[in-house]
């Protein structure tokens, strides 16, 4: 008997020799309808350019609880409401030593924010690839003579939080191509690197294990269309770099810091995997 | 008497360089297998279900479900470890546990006694780069621990 087996030659002999393989468990049958008014798209056929790799897409609200899953029915139920008001508010607040607030520039939140979170993260004028916050701070310090705010502080989420849901129900739509191509192909290398001492990739558990447990975590596809979002076991809004942070920090590795390069690098990568679903603009997770 | 001293001595030293541990580096595997005790101790099973339940150790019910374990929410990223040891033999399973990259090409499987190379190895689960001299995940003993619970494995 040999005992170097392939991954897929070793799933069917298991299968067959003892009655069961790894399961792939299904992601629920369930449709995201917000307010019993907009029905948000969670499931799609894969990007081309996942060809080999997945054929289906799906958001992490399909593989999270029915109690969790309802709390993202119902903006009254949302947490991240509380976040959304907050930044709705800032939007009109003067700040800075220009004496401006974002509406004097953009207009209305609901206007001038439209679609902006479905696009990132972006390349900006000067070739650079800018994440959200990035442009927030672009704007506090260069046009509003206000502080830059800290990637990861509530004022920050505040802000990316109201700025998102103006994208809610529309998909993602980043550019992977042209300036942005270099960057991409940058971070999809780091999506398929096995980091840290558990040698693990973010497709060792997204890719590979979607719909099943990882102790008591379900594995969704790691998809970014439902930040920012309220994560219960923190009690609090989580970025999407402070959720790769905790990834890459799982697989007992040395993380990238928040509004690293690599992360936002990652961040279009793994951005460019979910286009297909509507951005959630501030979803709820366990 | 002075005699007995020294050949007390003497044997005490040939059995602690007979059974000096094997360090990560120093492991050879023969298809995937690992024949050789690291420790030349017998592993006790009882500590090994507690590494295999225990996160910060083996945690190998994160991704295998082992019904001889109370511990809750066991994962299955890999296979049920239930009657493990009627389909391997201990040299196999020393192997899987000690790096079943050796055993199954591409798994996911971390490598419990391996110091690297690795990529951006961090110092357990702090998010910070790791030391220098990194330690692996288990013990020498508590992969043997390990391997002689996974024995009592049997349907
Ligand atoms: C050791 C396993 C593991 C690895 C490796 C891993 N993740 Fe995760 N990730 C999880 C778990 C567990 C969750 C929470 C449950 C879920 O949504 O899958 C999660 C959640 C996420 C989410 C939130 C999805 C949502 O809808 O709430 C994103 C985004 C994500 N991961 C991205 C990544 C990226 C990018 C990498 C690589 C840098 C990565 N993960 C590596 C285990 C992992
Ligand atoms: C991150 C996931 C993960 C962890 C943690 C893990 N394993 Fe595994 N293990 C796997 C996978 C996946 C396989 C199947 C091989 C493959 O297809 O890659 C496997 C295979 C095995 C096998 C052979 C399967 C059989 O019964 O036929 C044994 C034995 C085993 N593991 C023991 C352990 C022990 C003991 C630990 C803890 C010290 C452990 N594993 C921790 C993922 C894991």
């Amino acid at each position: 008997m040999t005992l170097r087996f392939s991954r897929t030659t070793f799933a069917a002999m298991a299968a067959l020799a003892i009655g069961f393989g790894p399961a792939i468990a299904e992601p629920v049958d369930d449709e995201l309808v917000v307010n019993e008014e907009l029905t948000i798209t969670t499931k799609a056929a894969a990007a081309p350019h996942l060809d080999g790799h997945m054929s289906e897409v799906y958001s992490g609200w399909l593989f999270r609880t029915d109690e969790t899953r309802a709390m993202q029915m119902d903006d009254f139920d949302n947490p991240m409401f509380i976040y959304v008001e907050r930044g709705a508010e800032a939007w009109t607040t003067a700040e800075g030593t220009e004496g401006k607030a974002c509406a004097d520039c953009h207009g209305a939140l609901e206007e001038g924010m439209k679609g902006v979170r479905a696009a990132m993260p972006k390349v900006n004028a000067a070739g650079a690839l800018w994440s959200m916050e990035d442009y927030i701070n672009d704007c506090r310090t260069n046009r509003m003579g206000a502080e830059a705010l800290k990637w990861n502080s509530n004022e920050m989420k505040d802000m990316t939080s109201a700025i998102s849901l103006q994208s809610r129900g529309m998909p993602v739509n980043v550019a992977i191509d042209g300036p942005a191509a270099e960057f991409w192909e940058r971070g999809k290398e780091i999506y398929y690197t096995r980091f840290g001492q558990l040698e693990m990739s973010c497709a060792s558990c997204h890719e590979e294990n979607y719909g099943n447990n990882i102790r008591a975590d379900h594995l969704s596809q790691g998809q970014t269309n439902g930040f920012p979002l309220y994560r219960l076991k923190d009690g609090a809004a989580v970025s999407i770099h402070q959720r790769f942070v905790g990834c890459v920090r799982d697989t007992r590795a040395e993380t990238f810091a928040a509004g690293s390069q690599e992360f936002r690098e990652l961040e279009l990568y793994v951005a460019s995997r979910g286009m297909g679903l509507d951005i959630e603009g501030v979803a709820v997770r366990p | 008497m002075k005699r007995h001293v020294v050949l007390a001595t003497a044997v005490i030293f040939a059995a602690g360089a007979a059974f000096a541990e094997t360090a990560p580096t120093e492991v050879t595997f023969e298809e995937g297998a690992v024949a050789q005790s690291l420790t030349g101790v017998p592993g006790n099973p009882e500590e090994g279900a507690k590494v295999a339940a225990t996160r910060p150790l083996g945690n190998c019910v994160a991704c295998h479900e082992i019904s001889a374990l109370s511990a809750d929410f066991q994962g299955n990223v890999g296979p049920s470890l239930n009657g493990a040891a009627d389909r391997w033999e201990e040299a196999q399973l020393r192997g899987i546990v000690i790096d079943a990259k050796h055993t199954f090409e591409g798994t996911v499987m971390p490598g419990m006694y391996k110091t690297g190379p690795f990529i951006r190895p961090g110092d357990a689960y702090t998010g910070k780069a790791a030391p220098a001299d990194l330690p692996p995940i288990l013990t020498a003993q508590q992969v043997e621990d390990v391997v002689a619970f996974l024995m009592t494995l049997k349907e």
